[in-house]
């Protein structure tokens, strides 16, 4: 079962490989529309601001592929600043579109908090039925973001950070995480673990890929 | 939610964790690896490993390290020491390093920060600030309002600049977070500045983690009641088995602050 994991030039990524491995697929870093057309499921990760990463993603034509990929219906995992380029924009870089995917524009956090938080959080599930969610009710996860997607009917976890913070979403085939699963020790591996499962399934169900 | 962080910090020298680490069954003291593996189980929310390699020529050893524990440790953890450009930082964090603390390169060219922050993102650019009260030091460099003043070189070197508002400067300038050291507590087992650390935490809306002076875990939560910290370093306490880092979340949560359970 093969994950392919956007490689556009940013930070470190290759943590995320790696968990993503430890969680049991086949995952590679790669910008090479092919071999993201054949993965059975794709990972958009991203550090830094949302400004340099839609430039680098547009740099690579990975913008392109993205958006192709979460259109597939194939499972689709978004982590971090990678949550943040899905939805329509981004009060960090006013004027930058994002990907569009979901509705909705990502803001700063809050007054009367440090920004960025950075620290680990405990997941309120919103959906505690969610396929990425599973015994995870209470989990500990590594947040560090100063800016954050809008709370919605596709918030499927949430954290108390001066109020209500949306820290998962799931729409559909499009699942993303504000935190770090990669860095977020044993519940971090039972997440990604729970994606790399759904992963499995939809390949077994023959609703994924890419003919799907 | 305020969730404060409990971070052991170990220093490195060619890649080996040095300065007396004891713990009973380990196989290995040396190897950052297994150490990391051991704060990681015992509940550590970050690691901090502080680079005290001399030689630029042995910086290498120390990339490999970053590759060694990123390989096997997911939690997240900082590379500090000797990082004089953006080209140490990015050959860190591409090892798998969350973060690089920067020090005396910071002071000597404070673009450091900028360039550091603009490259790969606040989040991962931590200001190491090494501060002594002027009532022990020489102000002939400059005035120092706050009282604090900036040391570098191990707190051997004074820089006439002012803690506080230094501190202020390099957030401006794109720190993500502000690792503040008391020299004048540092090895002394005697707590933290809580002074020094609540006058920072003041002037920056970042994190600040308050480190120098534990000697025992009833010692860290005045760094955030009184200090305003949001996260505690230590290291002896750890490394000599004294404490575990769930210990010290015990004594963190008895003092009524949030901490993620060990």
């Amino acid at each position: 079962m093969s994950v392919a994991v956007l490689d556009y030039g940013i930070g470190n990524l290759r943590s995320a490989q790696k968990s993503l491995i430890r969680a049991g697929a086949d995952a590679a870093l790669t910008a090479d529309p092919e071999v993201i057309a054949r993965a059975d499921g794709v990972v958009l990760p991203g550090v830094g601001a949302f400004g340099a990463c839609m430039d680098a993603l547009e740099r690579t034509g990975l913008d392109v592929e993205a958006k192709r990929a979460a259109a597939s219906g194939r499972p689709f995992l978004g982590i971090c600043v990678g949550m943040q380029l899905l939805f329509e924009g981004s009060d960090e870089t006013p004027g930058r579109s994002g990907l569009g995917i979901l509705d909705g524009t990502v803001g700063l956090l809050p007054d009367g908090v440090k920004r960025p938080q950075m620290q680990w959080n405990k997941l309120h599930l919103d959906q505690p039925d969610h396929a990425l969610l599973d015994g995870l009710d209470e989990a500990w996860m590594y947040f560090v973001h100063s800016y954050v997607a809008p709370m919605s009917e596709h918030t499927i976890a949430s954290v108390d950070y001066g109020g209500p913070m949306c820290a998962a979403v799931g729409q559909d085939n499009v699942w993303a995480t504000q935190f770090h699963p990669e860095k977020s020790a044993d519940a971090g591996r039972r997440l990604l673990t729970n994606w790399v499962d759904h992963v499995e399934r939809s390949v077994g169900d023959d609703s994924g890929g890419e003919e799907a | 939610m305020k969730v404060i962080r409990v971070i052991p910090c170990l220093d490195v020298d060619k890649g080996r964790v040095v300065k007396g680490v004891n713990f009973v069954d380990l196989r290995d003291a040396g190897d950052p690896v297994e150490l990391a593996a051991i704060y990681d189980a015992q509940g550590a929310d970050e690691l901090v490993f502080l680079d005290i390699t001399a030689s630029s020529d042995d910086r290498d050893t120390t990339v490999a390290m970053a590759e060694a524990v990123a390989e096997q440790v997911y939690i997240p953890f900082t590379i500090g020491g000797g990082i004089r450009s953006v080209d140490d930082a990015r050959r860190l964090l591409r090892a798998g390093a969350d973060k690089v603390s920067i020090n005396s390169a910071a002071v000597a060219r404070p673009e450091l920060v900028s360039e550091i922050a603009a490259e790969f993102g606040s989040q991962c650019c931590v200001v190491a600030i090494d501060g002594r009260r002027s009532g022990e030091i020489d102000t002939s460099l400059g005035p120092v309002p706050s009282g604090f003043e900036v040391y570098v070189k191990g707190g051997r070197e004074a820089t006439g600049l002012d803690a506080v508002e230094w501190a202020a400067k390099v957030v401006e300038l794109g720190a993500g977070e502000i690792l503040l050291t008391s020299m004048d507590r540092d090895g002394t087992r005697e707590g933290f500045d809580v002074e020094m650390t609540r006058a920072i935490s003041e002037a920056v809306d970042v994190p600040v983690i308050a480190s120098g002076g534990v000697g025992g875990v009833s010692d860290l939560a005045p760094g955030v009641t009184e200090g305003g910290a949001d996260a505690v370093l230590a290291a002896s306490i750890f490394h000599f088995g004294e404490s575990t880092v769930a210990d010290a979340k015990t004594a963190l949560s008895e003092a009524g602050l949030t901490v993620r359970p060990a």
